[in-house]
């Protein structure tokens, strides 16, 4: 992108662990091959109700996107996909071990990351990264770099915006590289270097009257 | 008579408009943000939803993914006459929320709350939302539809007036903070706050603030307007910007909105309009003229209305 010092990567997939070795938190990447859409219904479809996935590795590719395209189906069966954009992953954290044992996936791309648990525990075992849409969400974009929809898969049980669409992508970003091979968070690091200031921002506030259950006051945890 | 086929027709055309176009207001805000950032990432974000309007504008496609929540605030003249009524107003509506889920196309984002049955076109039980105002002495109707987003960086709490002026601060930072951090807001945002009415009033209030008026408008009650400024300077203090790395774009501007309220309590509500902040309007005269806009003019000095009685502006009364 221009005007920006940030390093930036251009990624081919499927990508190797290798390539993937090379990512570094807060980069720039953009994709070109093949990624699929997935979100919690596709998680409780696949591993739950135990259907596995609906083809191939080959098929599917390695990268799943947790989004919902903006997009309709043609009555000759043909597809508008007009802009694309995340949905926040950290709720999927649960289902993610079991999830790359099957997908075989290596990058999931999101909206908001997950937490460095996750990465350490899910994420570093099977040689996956993180990369975060930028914005969010910068849509029409994305949707540029859609060369066409490969093949959509449980449309009729999910719905459009929980099916799998197969997407063919080409210069597809930006993303930012949120997680390493190594389970290190570009997020953490950034509320790590503002959490000092906000003991200062809080000076003269008053804590409510009402409280509420399970409430905390250390402003360095999260809400996710 | 305002024809049915006209108010449907606008309607559909506003929601592309919403989905595709960021308001102008917004888009200057933003502007100025990426002109002070001095964080390199929340700049790059900045940077690259800039370049993303440019493409949705280019190409006639949303500008995010996410479409939101499309919703509908009707503004009807006293003396505005609809064919059909209002009960064919919102089926027109409805129908226009449809039709524009398929054809723009939005995501489809409602679903049954417990049984997830999705209709593919943002339609369903108590969706979309329909609010109604009214506004004395015209004869038009006012049609504006907003996507919000609808997860992240909204929250209420009931606070009290020994809570003052620094518990209202407090829970400001808080909604920002919790819901800035990873950026699940989709900061810099319009943050809208209600201050005071009945529980849901202050939500609806705080709603409305922050997606129903444009960057720059203040409060008529200059201690409010003051407020809103000082409100804006904290949200950008917190050393946070865009997507939640270092910075300091956090908010684009601060509207607050005020209701009476129970003697004991004093509810509040923070909204966050986010890097799509989608809204459009047109408004529909009687001999079928449509204006669009992106300022929904939905506060008034009458929907603000403080007595009993309605009296007109006292200039007019002079006259």
């Amino acid at each position: 992108m221009a005007g920006s010092g940030l390093k930036t990567i251009h990624l081919k997939l499927p990508a190797s662990t290798e390539d993937l070795c090379k990512l570094e938190i807060g980069s720039v990447a953009y994709l070109t091959g093949r990624v699929f859409t997935a979100r919690e219904a596709v998680y409780k479809h696949a591993i739950e109700d135990g259907a596995g996935m609906p083809a191939s590795r080959a098929e599917l590719g390695l990268a799943n996107f947790h989004c919902s395209p903006a997009a309709s189906v043609n009555p000759d069966g043909s597809h508008i996909v007009g802009a694309v954009t995340a949905t926040a992953s950290f709720r999927f954290a649960k289902w993610l071990d079991d999830w790359f044992k099957i997908s075989g996936c290596n990058i999931i791309i999101g909206k908001g990351g997950m937490t460095s648990e996750v990465y350490r525990n899910a994420f570093v075992p099977n040689n996956a990264i993180y990369l975060t849409t930028v914005g969010y969400g910068t849509g029409a974009l994305l949707g540029r770099g859609i060369r066409r929809v490969a093949r959509v898969y449980w449309l009729e049980e999910l719905g459009l915006a929980q099916a799998i669409w197969v997407l063919e992508v080409e210069n597809f970003g930006p993303f930012l590289v949120e997680s390493d091979l190594n389970g290190n968070s570009l997020f953490e690091r950034e509320n790590a270097k503002i959490a000092p200031g906000l003991e200062r921002l809080y000076e003269g506030t008053r804590p409510a009257t009402l409280r509420r259950y399970g409430e905390t006051d250390d402003k360095t945890d999260e809400v996710i | 008579m305002i024809p049915m086929s006209t108010l449907e027709r606008t309607a559909y055309e506003l929601m592309a408009k919403a989905a595709i176009e960021i308001p102008d207001d917004y888009l200057a805000g933003l502007r100025r943000c990426a002109n002070t950032e001095t964080g390199d990432l929340s700049a790059f974000v900045i940077q690259a939803m800039l370049e993303n309007y440019e493409a949705a504008k280019q190409d006639r496609r949303a500008m995010c993914g996410d479409t939101g929540l499309p919703r509908w605030y009707v503004k009807i003249g006293n003396e505005a006459k609809m064919e059909g009524g209002p009960v064919a107003l919102e089926a027109a509506l409805r129908r226009a929320t449809a039709r524009a889920t398929r054809e723009v196309p939005l995501r489809p984002n409602r679903v049954h709350p417990l049984w997830r049955t999705d209709h593919d076109n943002n339609v369903g039980i108590n969706a979309p939302e329909i609010e109604y105002a009214f506004h004395p002495d015209v004869d038009w109707i006012d049609l504006t539809t907003v996507h919000k987003g609808g997860l992240f960086g909204s929250d209420y709490r009931m606070l009290f007036p020994g809570d003052g002026i620094e518990g209202i601060k407090r829970f400001y930072l808080d909604t920002l903070i919790g819901f800035g951090k990873r950026g699940l807001a989709c900061q810099p945002a319009i943050v809208g706050v209600g201050l005071g009415g009945s529980k849901d009033t202050s939500v609806v209030l705080g709603k409305q603030a922050s997606c129903l008026r444009v960057v720059g408008s203040r409060n008529p009650d200059p201690k409010i307007a003051a407020l809103e400024d000082e409100f804006k300077q904290l949200g950008n203090s917190i050393g946070m910007g865009a997507m939640g790395f270092i910075g300091t774009s956090m908010v684009i501007d601060c509207h607050i909105e005020v209701g009476y309220c129970r003697t004991g309590g004093m509810p509040m509500s923070v909204h966050m309009f986010c890097l799509s902040s989608r809204r459009a309007t047109a408004r529909i005269h009687p001999d079928g003229k449509v204006e669009f806009r992106t300022d929904p003019e939905w506060f008034t000095d009458y929907s603000r209305r403080s007595t009993v009685e309605w009296e007109r502006p006292l200039v007019e009364a002079a006259e």
